[in-house]
């Protein structure tokens, strides 16, 4: 039995796909752009230059917060972040400290635990918070440059409670923020390119033989009550995760180090570790002793924002995938296949696009567009136009060339004389031989009972005889 | 005729009469830069020749009859605006050579008034002083007497709109910046209702005390230049959509029945008796003119200056964090002493820890002195007082001790600390000649009534009228 379990929190900044940037009217899209070539005095933090919030941004972040099941503060405001780097133009980061927009949320998500049964857990969303991103730092040998283009692009914080306790947990919980936010089309989300990041803060419990699952059965499953279990006395936090595939190698290996020290009876140091994924590893990068004093306090350049009742309603979150995937359980889809037609966006328009195709007589199900879209991959590049005249094709007779199949009948039928003979002669098996031919001729582009019924009709034919 | 000793509203008679051209005017006045800067040392930058250049404009346009409100006219900008193309140091080391990429939208707009910028005047670097010492570039002398301090921050502006240099000088009003020099140098300093004038551009020293307004020789000056500087501004999300009154109509208005209040804690133990005198002297021209004076009480008047203090340093030490070293092109460790200190006091406040005791403290003592005007003025309609307790006073005088140079802020911070605005207008002068300043304070947006006050007091008095004698 495993004497550790992992207690772990997430933080998971996105950047906001916004026209323009956090405080000025730059364009927010940077990628591949020249550097510092979308900058101005108030992104480069230039002296006198002042900050105007993106109300666009605040919505957004409003939306997150509501998506997530949070509480949507009245009154919110920004505050100032103090750390010394040179991507950081003005010395400070404009933030949220203690009142952010949004708080107290939760995330329930359907899991296969250990006995491959699907069970939901709750994972509790402390805050959604509104910043600005930082500047680019670029190590050119033995210089390093600095590009700014970054520099302001709206950023959305999440951060969670510890409520994770495996690296699995953890994957599935990210993909489903990732689709989440792509669903609202607030941003890619994208971890390679960086518009999506996540930084765990990662500790291990020692456990009593039997205490764990007495706490267990104390936790609150309500996402508005702080754990009765107790945290460790440190954590650890990792940093430089850029890729899904890195979350499970990371903190597993985090895992298996902090409990490598616990096993020696010494406590992991509280610190900040980055990940280095040629090789798999954390490594140390700051320790308690170098943390930051961030001398938080609220932005005189910006005015608290009030959000009345009225307004916050009147930003909507459209269905979300787990939402759709119920809606999908009851239409009658497998749970499998429902969940594979809400992880992609284009793919779940292009199958509600479809299925709001459907017509009665066309005899067509739901559960056939599902099918067709996830076991034939290349029809997801299609229109829901042409999708659904595929489907009907499946459904309906084959379509053919009418004229092109009595010209080959009569052709056939003139060349196969002694078929024709038997047929007339009572041999029923003969005209199986002049379906194939003429199947053949038509490559395959026949229904077999027009066929025969033609054929039928055709050596039946008085004229037919006047020819010989 | 004698150029550099009109108002600007004469200046502006002239140049539309066809008196004279505004490159005579600018040329008259840079001529007495020329003259009496190298003494005074008001001025940090001349800009000689694309003054010239806009004067020449300038008079093609008054000979098609434009008129925009400051058409021809050279002003004088604290070298804490940022300037497109002018160097801007706010009197720092740190920003020596520092020449900005974009103009501030008050600059914005008094150019497109017609103004024209014949320099940068010297300040206390990033706006840190009461009296001009504290320059990375010198001490301005006060044109009334060159052993005396000028008052700061905005000392160049003080001196250069007192000596004749510049009809009109610019300043940042954080804790008294504007007010003071105003009344150490005979002129009419108005720090604007906070977020009336846009703050974009200006070098930041206290976000939420900083306020952009400017000196001038009269009353009336000062409400055309502020006509000009005031509104909405979608650069700077702290300033108000009210609408900007006009000014001039308004000032000509009668002030009988007004009520004027005296608060007690501004006139106790601490305020020079002279300089108490001049401020009853005044109060008594406008009891004559038919105002009311009530007697007030502020009581929260002696947390005003340690909340300032705070709040103050506080904001001056995430403020000057951009000046990193990577960029501008100087360390950090050219940050003069009063920098210094207050990036240190301020790191201080708002350290973990220390934030409860000091910051947040602050924060909670600014609410109560708002709330102290707030109370007098469902009594009064402006409140008058002394602008400093004291008379100019000589070089290192103060200096030594940084915490009487503090001290000095008392009357003036109030209105920072509560962003209402407040005028500093002429009372008169010692035995010895030297300068004594009255400010008028108002609620948010009564710029208007405080002019209106000023200007009936200043027709009654024209202490404008007196003008130094400068020494080469």
């Amino acid at each position: 039995m495993n004497k550790y379990k992992p207690v772990i929190g997430l933080e998971i900044h996105v950047e906001l796909k916004t026209k323009s940037k956090m405080f000025c009217g730059c364009p927010a899209v940077f990628f591949g752009k020249k550097p510092n070539t979308q900058t101005c005095p108030v992104c480069l933090g230039l002296p006198g230059a002042l900050p105007v919030p993106n109300r666009k941004a605040i919505d957004w972040t409003i939306l997150i917060g509501k998506a997530l099941n949070c509480k949507i503060n009245e009154v919110s405001k920004f505050d100032r972040k103090h750390y010394f780097y040179p991507d950081l133009p003005k010395g400070y980061q404009i933030s949220q400290y203690d009142e952010p927009i949004a708080i107290d949320g939760s995330l329930k998500l359907k899991i296969k635990n250990e006995k491959l049964k699907i069970e939901e857990k709750t994972f509790r969303i402390t805050r959604v918070h509104l910043e600005e991103d930082t500047g680019k730092l670029l190590h050119v040998g033995a210089d390093t440059l600095v590009d700014f283009n970054r520099s302001g692009v709206p950023l959305v914080e999440v951060v969670t409670e510890p409520d994770f306790d495996n690296a699995d947990d953890v994957k599935r919980f990210l993909e489903e923020l990732q689709v989440i936010i792509r669903y609202l089309g607030v941003s890619d989300a994208d971890m390679e390119k960086g518009s999506m990041r996540l930084e765990p803060n990662i500790s291990v419990r020692k456990l009593e033989v039997g205490s764990w699952e007495l706490e267990e059965r104390k936790k609150p499953q309500t996402s508005n009550h702080k754990p009765q279990t107790f945290l460790p006395k440190y954590k650890v936090e990792v940093k430089n995760i850029n890729s899904f595939r890195f979350v499970k190698q990371a903190i597993e290996y985090e895992v298996e180090r902090q409990i490598g020290i616990l096993e020696k009876g010494e406590t992991p140091m509280q610190e900040t570790r980055g990940f280095d994924d040629k090789k798999g590893i954390t490594y140390g990068q700051r320790s308690k002793e170098e943390a930051h004093d961030y001398r938080y306090f609220p932005e005189p350049d910006i005015p608290p924002m009030t959000f009345s009742k009225k307004y916050i309603e009147g930003i909507e979150v459209p269905e979300l995938p787990n939402q759709k995937v119920e809606r999908y359980l009851k239409l009658g889809l497998r749970y499998s296949n429902a969940f594979t037609l809400t992880r992609n966006k284009k793919l779940n328009d292009l199958f509600e696009e479809t299925t709001s195709k459907i017509k009665v007589q066309d005899k067509i199900q739901v559960t056939d567009i599902a099918n067709l879209l996830i076991n034939k991959r290349e029809f997801a590049n299609l229109s829901s136009e042409e999708l659904y005249r595929k489907l009907k094709e499946l459904k309906s007779p084959k379509q053919f060339d009418e004229k092109l199949l009595d010209t080959t009948i009569n052709q056939l039928i003139g060349v196969n004389k002694k078929a024709v003979e038997d047929y007339k002669k009572g041999k029923e098996n003969a005209i199986m031989f002049l379906v194939g031919q003429v199947m053949g001729e038509m490559k395959g582009k026949a229904d077999a009972k027009t066929v025969i019924s033609k054929l039928k009709a055709q050596m039946s034919n008085p004229n037919l005889k006047s020819k010989n | 005729m004698e150029l550099t000793s009109l108002t600007l509203k004469e200046a502006l008679e002239g140049l539309e009469n066809k008196k004279f051209s505004s490159v005579e005017l600018v040329k008259s006045h840079i001529s007495r830069i020329k003259k009496f800067n190298k003494k005074i040392n008001a001025f940090v930058t001349i800009c000689e020749e694309e003054a010239l250049k806009q004067a020449r404009e300038a008079d093609k346009l008054i000979a098609k009859k434009a008129k925009n409100a400051l058409l021809g006219i050279p002003i004088a900008l604290k070298d804490n605006w940022v300037t497109k193309g002018v160097k801007s140091t706010a009197a720092s080391k740190v920003l020596d050579n520092y020449v900005p990429q974009y103009d501030a939208t008050a600059i914005v707009r008094l150019k497109a008034a017609g103004a024209i910028i014949i320099g940068k005047t010297n300040l206390d670097a990033w706006g840190h002083g009461s009296s001009g010492e504290h320059s990375d570039y010198g001490n301005t002398l006060n044109p009334w007497d060159y052993s005396r301090v000028t008052g700061g921050s905005s000392s160049g502006s003080g001196a250069a709109v007192s000596a004749g240099m510049a009809l009109v000088g610019t300043g940042t009003d954080t804790g008294g910046s504007i007010r003071q020099p105003a009344a150490f140098c005979n002129v009419v300093g108005l720090k604007p209702t906070y977020g009336r004038v846009s703050r974009y551009g200006i070098i930041a020293m206290a976000s939420s005390t900083d306020s952009i307004g400017h000196l001038t020789k009269t009353v009336w000056d000062s409400a055309r230049v502020l006509s000009v500087t005031a509104g909405f501004d979608p650069m700077d999300a702290t300033t108000g959509k009210n609408e900007v009154p006009d000014y001039e109509e308004i000032l000509r208005g009668k002030i009988s029945g007004l009520k004027i209040g005296i608060p007690k804690e501004y006139f106790g133990k601490g305020t020079d008796e002279i300089v108490a005198d001049a401020c009853h002297k005044a109060l008594k021209v406008l009891e004559d003119l038919g105002c009311k004076l009530v007697n007030i009480s502020l009581p929260h008047t002696k947390y005003a200056y340690p909340v300032y203090a705070v709040i103050q340093t506080s904001e001056v030490s995430s403020n000057l964090l951009r000046y990193d070293g990577v960029r501008y092109g100087n360390e950090r460790k050219m940050f003069g002493d009063e920098a210094k200190r207050r990036i240190m006091m301020g790191t201080h406040s708002l350290s973990s820890g220390y934030a409860d005791k000091y910051y947040h403290q602050s924060l909670k003592g600014r609410t109560l002195i708002i709330r102290d005007f707030m109370e007098a003025y469902k009594k009064v309609d402006v409140i008058a007082c002394p602008v400093w307790p004291f008379l100019p006073f000589k070089f290192d005088e103060r200096a030594i001790d940084p915490l009487k140079m503090y001290l000095s802020d008392v009357f003036t911070a109030p209105a920072n600390v509560s962003g209402n605005p407040s005028l500093s207008v002429p009372a008169g002068f010692s035995r010895d000649k030297l300068p004594i300043g009255i400010q008028f304070m108002g609620p948010n947006y009564s710029e208007d009534l405080l002019y209106k006050v000023a200007y009936a007091y200043e027709q009654e008095t024209k202490w404008y009228l007196e003008k130094p004698k400068l020494k080469e």
